[in-house]
């Protein structure tokens, strides 16, 4: 099912399907309970719709390939704000990553904890819903209140609720130049405290990280007196101690810290969890030992978790800790067996697991799409 | 605009519904005199009304469930009601439905500033969030223009923005979780103080769903650092598409303004009537703030200020001063007002995209002229919200159903270049039968599902945002 070219082509090959289909994009963010079904590739919806760099706007085709998509913002001293992550580096896939994926794994780097996720920087949609109907949401303005928001729903909805075949996204201009602002040893407590306070700063941090058992670093971005002026300031207050990068170093840094590369070549399972920041520390201290290596993004929020993938590969003790704190948590690397015994995503409450569900039956009512992939 | 036959059903059980209302509310928390619900009869959209069967101002979610459980068995339609000051509509009832105010919600549960989120109850002002942690450093960054009087149940239930969300989003950017009481009374968590949702989006698809899908009373929102300094540059210009030019290279250039402000000659002459602010008497005017300490300030203004120069400027005015500050945003904030010296108005919300900006004034210009009405512009230029103030005589017959059908036509050209009916202040009943000028049936229907799935019996706020013939069906007509 390579060869689809238009989304009349796709609506009209899911009205006629009778069984499971797989939908993929590029194929480099295996994520989710295995899937068996038909393999759908949106690869052959490609390419620019529209970009106006003056309006910060760019409709895109779902099957592009986000690289080209990069080349052509940079070209324009333009980026994609929400700095998406590429899952190859972590989960050892090869392909090429698309712009349709993307959006519908909400995948979002470091810079989301102060600009927004990929669903903030989603303007407008169209997808083919399981039922093959063409449904398009929102539009290409950054200012959208014209009925539901079903863009925010198909970001992260994994292809579950329908193929997107096109969308429009904001983009940022790319600053003059950056700076990071780093330091060694801290224990996980007192880098969330760091974080925190440069967060909570006037300065306008970009990024807030900290390596487990390694560096704690924060990023500034801007114009370059106003770079100068920030890092200084932090540097001689809530971060005092930490010493600079440059424009180079800092970029090459936050890219790692955006794929997760310090758990690349480290066997085991690796979970996504997303708690307050304050609380990543105290989940550590619970799970102890069980924790093998991972990184803190998001001021601390974000925490991408090295575990053994044995037994449950530690879903239960995140889990019930999970409970008390609040967050969620992904299994984002495991094997496809292991992946097809664990519930990868969070099991929602009764009265939210009961919402998530009748909506997939109202969008996919023969149950088609990505079956299985984020639970039942 | 029409609204739907109240039911004559629930019309004749009022005193048993009131009765059970009673039962589960304190005294003084069930309005029903005629007198007393005068107050609740329409929003800001004032030229529609409707006195409710009564209304009811629960204090706690518990509260709100317990009417929910009785209106939902009664079959009682429920319009959710923050601060009544919705330009759309979204608040206006029907005869036969209780409005749910939640103005007796207004407590902030928790300030977190390590975390950097406020949780509030619902019915509080936009302002009084920010009122609450300002003191400290922090803001709420949503800023609708009248956030001295709207609820944050308002600003959830509408998508606001605000002249800052340039910078700093819309409430949608700034919403981290919310309590939601579902049509039957059911209470959900969706979110909380972390980030994104570990399942599907929910919390997005309730942010701007007009309270047709549940009532949210108590909400997470993200709070943020203070910056140290703010000021604004206005700018004039001899012709509407040359400040539309000047907005578009100043965004790409990567300076980021938090607001970037756009008046022409009708709304710059009536404001310079109105408040004498100073303002030069030009074709289009631009005011344009930054943020950041007192050097990037600096920076930032003199490359808006270089940039601006390329577009032969009639007036460049950098204020010194806080006063000057004061000065240069006193006619821009009063030009709603100062419209509203010309005669009656229709406030219009549609956006477009930036570019499409000296073509939709010129038509605009030309739409208003064929109906024989006048129009000022001002509006939030860097996002391309615009609000055109279509002037009109209310005791003219005829004239308001005038200046609405100049209205539909302006929204109409919206979408067709590329824009949309409502950026920020939703549809309503004042938007509804336009959406299909950007939907087609089955975008509606799509829509109209995801109601299905958390209102079922489609009693929550039933008359809005849809076309009344595309939701008779699922409202039992």
């Amino acid at each position: 099912m390579d060869k689809l070219t238009s989304e009349a082509d796709l609506a009209a090959m899911i009205r006629g399907a009778n069984g499971a289909l797989k939908i993929r994009g590029g194929g480099t963010r295996d994520v989710g309970a295995p899937v068996v079904g038909d393999l759908v590739s949106t690869r052959g919806l490609s390419g620019v719709t529209l970009y106006e760099p003056g309006a910060l706007t760019l409709v895109v085709k779902a099957g592009t390939a986000l690289d080209e998509v990069e080349t052509l913002l940079a070209g324009e001293g333009q980026r994609l704000a929400f700095e998406p992550m590429d899952h190859r580096v972590l989960l050892g896939t090869e392909g090429v990553s698309t712009i349709g994926g993307m959006v519908a794994a909400n995948a979002s780097g470091p810079r989301r904890i102060q600009g927004g996720a990929a669903r903030d920087f989603t303007l407008g949609a169209r997808f083919v819903d399981g039922a093959g109907r063409v449904i398009k949401n929102g539009g290409r303005v950054m200012k959208n209140v014209t009925g539901y928001d079903l863009v925010k729903l198909m970001a992260g909805s994994w292809g579950t609720l329908g193929v997107l075949t096109e969308v429009s996204l904001k983009v940022q201009a790319r600053p003059e130049t950056q700076a990071t602002l780093v330091a060694e040893g801290l224990d996980p407590e007192r880098a969330v405290a760091s974080l925190s306070a440069a967060l909570g700063s006037p300065f306008d941090v970009t990024g807030a990280a900290h390596e487990i058992g390694g560096r704690t670093m924060v990023r500034i971005e801007g114009l370059r007196g106003a770079v100068e002026y920030r890092t200084g300031a932090l540097a001689t207050g809530a971060l005092a101690g930490f010493d600079r990068l440059e424009a180079d170093e800092s970029a090459a840094l936050w890219a790692e810290v955006r794929d997760v590369a310090c758990l690349s070549d480290r066997a085991g399972a690796v979970w996504r969890v997303s708690v307050k920041p304050t609380d990543g520390p105290r989940l550590l201290a619970t799970l102890g030992a069980r924790v093998q290596g991972g990184l803190m993004d998001w001021g601390g929020g974000l925490l991408w978790l090295l575990m053994r993938e044995g037994g449950d590969a530690g879903a239960k003790v995140l889990r019930t800790t999970l409970a008390e704190f609040g967050g969620h948590a992904t299994l984002m690397r495991a094997s496809a067996e292991t992946r097809a015994r664990v519930a990868v995503f969070q099991p929602e409450p009764p009265g939210v697991a009961a919402l998530s569900r009748a909506l997939k039956q109202k969008f996919d009512p023969r149950g088609i799409l990505n079956p299985g992939l984020m639970g039942s | 605009m029409q609204m739907p036959v109240p039911s004559p059903d629930v019309l004749g059980k009022k005193d048993r519904i009131v009765a059970l209302l009673r039962g589960v509310l304190p005294e003084d928390a069930v309005i029903e005199h005629e007198i007393e619900l005068k107050a609740y009869e329409c929003d800001a959209l004032s030229a529609y009304r409707c006195p409710p069967l009564c209304a009811v101002l629960p204090d706690s979610t518990e509260a709100v469930a317990a009417v929910m459980r009785i209106c939902h068995a009664e079959g009682v339609p429920v319009v959710p009601r923050g601060a009544g000051t919705s330009l759309a509509g979204g608040a206006l009832p029907t005869a036969d439905s209780v409005i749910l105010g939640v103005a007796r919600l207004t407590e902030v549960l928790e300030t977190d500033y390590d975390n950097r989120f406020i949780r509030v109850q619902s019915g509080r002002t936009n302002l009084a969030v920010t009122g609450a942690v300002e003191a400290d450093g922090f803001f709420y960054a949503p800023d609708p223009s009248s956030q001295l009087a709207c609820a944050i149940a308002g600003n959830i239930a509408m998508n606001s923005g605000g002249a800052h969300c340039l910078k700093y989003g819309v409430t949608t950017n700034n919403l981290m979780g919310v309590t939601l009481v579902m049509a039957d009374g059911e209470v959900v968590e969706i979110g909380g103080a972390h980030l994104d949702a570990g399942g599907l989006d929910l919390l997005g698809l309730v942010c701007g769903s007009e309270g047709q899908l549940g009532v949210v009373t108590e909400a997470t929102l993200r709070i943020l650092a203070k910056p140290e300094g703010a000021r604004p540059v206005l700018i004039g210009f001899d012709a509407n598409e040359v400040a539309g030019a000047c907005v578009s290279d100043i965004i790409k250039t990567g300076i980021v303004p938090v607001a970037i402000e756009f008046m022409d000659r009708p709304c710059i002459e009536a404001t310079e009537a109105f408040t004498g602010a100073g303002y030069p008497v030009c074709e289009a005017l631009l005011i344009i703030e930054v943020e950041g300490s007192e050097a990037e300030i600096k920076d930032q203004l003199s490359r808006i200020i270089e940039i601006a120069g390329r577009h032969n400027p009639v007036e460049v005015r950098e204020s010194a001063s806080a006063e000057e500050s004061a000065l240069i945003w006193l006619g821009r904030k009063s030009a709603f007002g100062a419209m509203g010296q010309k005669g009656d108005y229709i406030c219009l919300d549609g956006t477009i995209p930036v570019s499409a900006l000296p073509h939709v004034l010129t038509r605009i210009a030309e739409l208003t002229e064929s109906y024989g009405l006048g129009v000022g512009n001002v509006f939030h230029a860097g996002d391309g919200n615009m609000h055109p103030l279509i002037i009109y005589d209310a005791n003219r017959p005829g004239d308001l159903a005038k200046a609405e059908a100049l209205g539909a036509d302006i929204l109409t050209l919206c979408v067709e270049v590329g824009g949309c009916l409502t950026g920020e202040h939703g549809v309503g009943i004042e938007k509804r039968d336009l959406m299909t000028k950007q939907y087609t049936p089955d975008d509606l229907e799509v829509q109209m599902q995801v109601k299905d799935v958390f209102d079922p019996s489609w009693i929550l706020n039933p008359a809005k945002v849809f076309p009344l013939e595309a939701s008779k069906i699922r409202r039992g007509m």
